[in-house]
């Protein structure tokens, strides 16, 4: 069992943090992982930059932009990377898009992970029928549990199949948007939440897109069992860099986790 | 060899669907549908009547005989040029707005670089009476001005893409992402052989009405259906695929696709993706494509704004690795006085993009009796101001 399945099987609400490799500067990665799991968060998807993230808003894409500019690359993030698991537990999490994948080597890739210690990927332009069609024997070679997403217009029929698929947990994607779209979560979403978490799916759920402060975090993980914060913490980096680290998980975790 | 798409998505081992989650209900939509609707009875007499009625099809096979008789050989031109709005591209929307009608979408985008395909988008739309929004790169639209004025004439919205490179390929994002926030009503209507299947072989489709009239018109002309070879320029690839189409699969049809080498294939200004390019994924396509060694998308460059796309339909990354297409790279100058050349020729001023197809005959030979066909994909008028600074006119 690698350690998102062993972190899964606690009984709590998740909180994940989703962040840009090499931004706001190229050597903050390592840092915000430590400061981070110091803060109780539970798990981590690492932001490996694109030059065309088409699933993201403007904050992730401009956090994309400037840690290019910055330098990172598959191959500096691997470096930062390779003492991770000296220094910290936490269940990481690589989310990116295919291409630099690709271009990397998609075995060299995985290997490389696992060397680190990576526990999962999420390529969210890598859909099941692709990863069927070539990719699934290496993933699962180097014991990456590979994340699909679900949409508020995924069919049950396709829940299903992405659920039997699936290794670690279901992303649940709160609406049909591109990250960091909306503020606030109304009744459709709710919904939503509540026909999906009704399906009881193999894995667990956890939701990302929108959940962006206490609020959206309570009523995501009243129907999933965790939640991902990406575009909220991105632009409080960007306004206060990693001081506002502290403050900004504790912000979220009042009440609902202590 | 079947140079078609199978039905996985692939040409050979290009193409698929490499898009995300979010948008899956929308292609998927469309991959159950394209064939069967397309194939319909009242949907092909609607297309055919269209085209022929509206875009003035066919467009005319010219035996160039000025031409020829420079380079010693046969030449004909496909007259892409006098469809109505000024290329091919319009073959291509009116096909995919009946499409989106028959499934019920009430909202088209597309995305645009030059604004030829913009335009030929704003125009089915007004034809039709649905709401057209078109993506363009904040950079084209202040080097494009009149195909911009153009699109609000009919009616469109043109929103400025002000991410990344700001340029065809963001335009392209922005348009994705706008079909991923509106998943239910929206019909996105791509402009060229590529994004996910189904696209590239539907836009072929459409496109295909060239080799479908070239046959009959050779036969007429010529006495036979197939030319020696069919020749057309190549950005994302869709006049050249609707020049091959039925070709494809002849090999005693040789197939030419000429690429923009910009300033010089190594001058790091050009945007010849099947010298420079390496397989990748870009708009949810695997093909060829040029990027940096980490595998960051970079921006092409070329004279002419309808072939700096960083990547190349699928079906023609097949045609290059499998060796059935030859490929040819033509540098700005090389295009430019082949414009000129066959203006003063033949009285017909080329678009850029044509131009490449017709600059190859400088450095590639034909036998006396053989029969080219070009495309001629384009009118040059949305080309003037380039033409005028370049030769002082």
């Amino acid at each position: 069992m690698n350690r998102i399945q062993k972190k899964l099987k606690e009984n709590k609400k998740l909180l994940s943090i989703y962040f840009t490799a090499g931004y706001p500067n190229l050597e903050d990665t390592v840092p915000i992982i430590q400061e981070l799991e110091k803060e109780g968060v539970d798990f981590i998807e690492i932001g490996l930059p694109f030059s065309d993230p088409l699933a993201d808003g403007p904050t992730i894409q401009e956090s994309s932009t400037r840690a290019l500019r910055n330098g990172m690359t598959t191959s500096v993030l691997f470096e930062q990377l390779k003492d991770i698991r000296k220094k910290v537990d936490i269940p990481l999490i690589l989310m990116g898009y295919f291409n630099p994948v690709l271009q990397y080597g998609v075995e060299a890739f995985c290997k490389k992970c696992q060397e680190i210690g990576i526990d999962g990927l999420i390529l969210p332009d890598l859909p099941l029928a692709e990863y069927q069609r070539e990719y699934r024997p290496i993933f699962e070679n180097y014991g990456l549990i590979n994340i699909f997403l679900i949409t508020p217009q995924t069919s049950d029929q396709r829940i299903r199949q992405i659920d039997q698929a699936s290794n670690g947990f279901v992303y649940m994607v709160s609406s049909a948007s591109t990250t960091g779209a909306q503020s606030g979560f109304g009744s459709i979403q709710e919904k939503y939440f509540e026909r999906i978490a009704k399906m009881q799916l193999i894995h667990p759920l956890v939701v990302g897109f929108g959940i962006s402060d206490q609020a959206t975090f309570e009523v995501a993980t009243k129907y999933a069992q965790g939640a991902i914060i990406g575009s909220a913490f991105i632009k409080m980096l960007d306004k206060e860099g990693k001081d506002g680290i502290v403050p900004f998980i504790r912000s979220i975790k009042t009440a609902s986790q202590k | 060899m079947n140079y078609n798409v199978d039905p996985s998505g692939y040409y050979g081992q290009y193409g698929g669907a490499f898009i995300p989650e979010m948008l899956y209900p929308n292609v998927e939509e469309l991959r159950q549908n394209y064939l069967q609707i397309t194939s319909e009875e009242s949907f092909k007499n609607d297309f055919h009547q269209l085209l022929k009625d509206y875009v003035g099809r066919p467009t005319p096979l010219y035996f160039a005989k000025r031409f020829s008789e420079k380079y010693n050989t046969k030449v004909y031109l496909k007259r892409e040029d006098l469809c109505h709005t000024g290329a091919h591209k319009v073959n291509n929307t009116i096909g995919q707005i009946l499409l989106a009608k028959r499934l019920g979408k009430t909202r088209i985008i597309a995305e645009t670089g030059a604004g030829q395909h913009g335009v030929a988008t704003a125009t089915v739309c007004a034809l039709m009476g649905l709401e057209c929004i078109v993506y363009m790169g904040e950079v084209d639209i202040k080097r494009q001005a009149p195909n911009v004025a153009r699109m609000k004439m009919l009616g469109a919205k043109v929103v400025p893409a002000k991410s990344g490179s700001r340029t065809l390929k963001d335009a392209t994002n922005e348009a994705i992402r706008d079909w991923i926030n509106h998943p239910v009503d929206t019909h996105y209507i791509i402009g060229s052989v590529v994004g996910p299947h189904p696209y590239p072989d539907m836009v072929a489709r459409f496109q295909s009405v060239i080799s479908e009239e070239v046959k009959k018109q050779l036969l007429e002309k010529e006495q036979r259906e197939n030319p020696d070879y069919v020749v057309a320029c190549v950005g994302g690839g869709s006049n050249a695929a609707g020049i091959y189409y039925h070709y494809l699969n002849q090999p005693e049809v040789g197939i030419i696709a000429v690429e923009a080498a910009g300033k010089g294939i190594y001058t790091g200004e050009s945007a010849a993706t099947s010298v420079l390019g390496r397989t990748g994924i870009i708009h949810g396509s695997k093909t060829l494509l040029m990027q940096t060694p980490d595998g960051q998308i970079t921006e092409p460059y070329s004279i002419s704004a309808g072939l700096d796309y960083p990547g190349v339909g699928p079906m023609h990354a097949n045609l290059y690795t499998s060796g059935r297409g030859e490929f040819i790279s033509i540098t700005d100058d090389e295009a430019m006085q082949a414009g000129l050349e066959l203006s003063q020729l033949e009285g017909i001023i080329p678009a850029i993009e044509s131009s490449h197809a017709l600059a190859i005959f400088k450095e590639r030979k034909f036998q006396e009796k053989e029969v080219i066909v070009i495309n001629l994909s384009g009118r040059g008028d949305k080309d003037l101001n380039t033409y005028i600074d370049y030769f002082n006119l």
